[in-house]
């Protein structure tokens, strides 16, 4: 819902994207040069996919949270849950902290986004016993 | 021309950088407290990014035991953790939290003051310079002989279709 589709170029880098409203274009009416486009779904489960592997290193954390906080989109709620775990197994508290300040400030001037991550990661949060910033008080200054 | 094969010119360069380094060294160590601390920046390096949520390091390198045994917890369940041991955790990883991170500084009204400053003063050199160092303007600035210029363009037709010589309307003798 809160995405927007990217495209590989032919060097297979990252072109610059462009942010939609929180509503769901269909994606037939792009025209791309070549090559498929992957869907939200696609994506999604690509990187839910990255963060579930059981014997993630702290290096992988860091980079794939690097790298999806570095696309023009805010991750869907699983994603944010499949890196939260990761933390778990990792004993990382510290990062998943950063994790969920982190998509509140990709959030931009979406004021709607974080409280509606917040309310979906809620049985993950209690699970795994994480406190968000606003419980901490660390999202004011 | 001479001509040194790669391999005498790798060892004349590596010669050459060794001797800049160890002079360099020299002079470090005879300066004593005046040589700054400089990062090594072939190590991975702390950073507050908003893009870069998870910096390649944490912020504290040495933990006081405190912080071990904290670290210890941490293994375990995170509900036993107190809000106070959360926050522990965070800063022993982080520098800054987001907000502080995106705090607004006035910063810009100092550089802008200063380059007005400088520009102002740059002015006044400038005036100075005009009224003191430049040599006085050539005859051909006067008025007389400025409209005597503008006469012999007039007379010549410069530009007569769309340009100077179209704004003149030349049977009434005067500017349309």
């Amino acid at each position: 819902m809160f995405r927007a589709v990217f495209r590989l170029s032919s060097t297979g880098a990252r072109s610059l994207v462009r942010s939609r409203p929180a509503i769901s274009a269909p994606l037939a009416s792009r025209c791309y040069s070549h090559g498929t486009v992957e869907t939200d779904e696609e994506f999604d489960a690509r990187w839910v996919t990255y963060f579930s592997k059981p014997d993630i290193d702290a290096w992988e954390l860091r980079k794939g949270m690097n790298t999806l906080i570095g696309y023009d989109l805010v991750p869907e709620a699983k994603i944010v849950d499949s890196a939260l775990r990761a933390c778990r197994r990792l004993n990382d508290m510290a990062s998943a902290i950063r994790i969920l300040e982190a998509v509140k400030d990709k959030a931009g001037p979406h004021k709607d986004i974080y409280p509606y991550l917040i309310q979906e990661l809620q049985p993950t949060l209690s699970e795994l016993g994480i406190s968000t910033p606003e419980q901490l008080g660390i999202d004011k200054l | 021309m001479l001509r040194l094969t790669a391999g005498r010119m790798g060892s004349l360069m590596a010669r050459r950088a060794t001797v800049a380094l160890t002079t360099s060294s020299a002079r470090m160590a005879s300066h004593g407290h005046e040589v700054s601390e400089s990062v090594d920046m072939s190590k991975p390096m702390y950073s507050d990014r908003r893009e870069s949520p998870l910096p390649d390091k944490p912020y504290k390198d040495v933990l006081t035991p405190a912080d071990k045994s904290l670290k210890e917890k941490e293994k375990g369940p995170w509900g036993q953790l107190s809000n106070e041991e959360k926050l522990a955790l965070y800063r022993i990883s982080f520098c800054k939290t987001y907000p502080e991170m995106n705090q607004k500084s006035s910063e810009w009204k100092s550089v802008f003051g200063g380059m007005f400053f400088f520009l102002g003063l740059t002015g006044l050199l400038v005036i100075w310079q005009a009224a003191y160092v430049s040599p006085p303007l050539p005859r051909t600035f006067e008025p007389e002989s400025k409209a005597k210029q503008l006469q012999r363009m007039l007379d010549m037709r410069v530009n007569p279709v769309e340009g100077f010589g179209a704004q003149w309307d030349y049977e009434k003798n005067q500017w349309k």
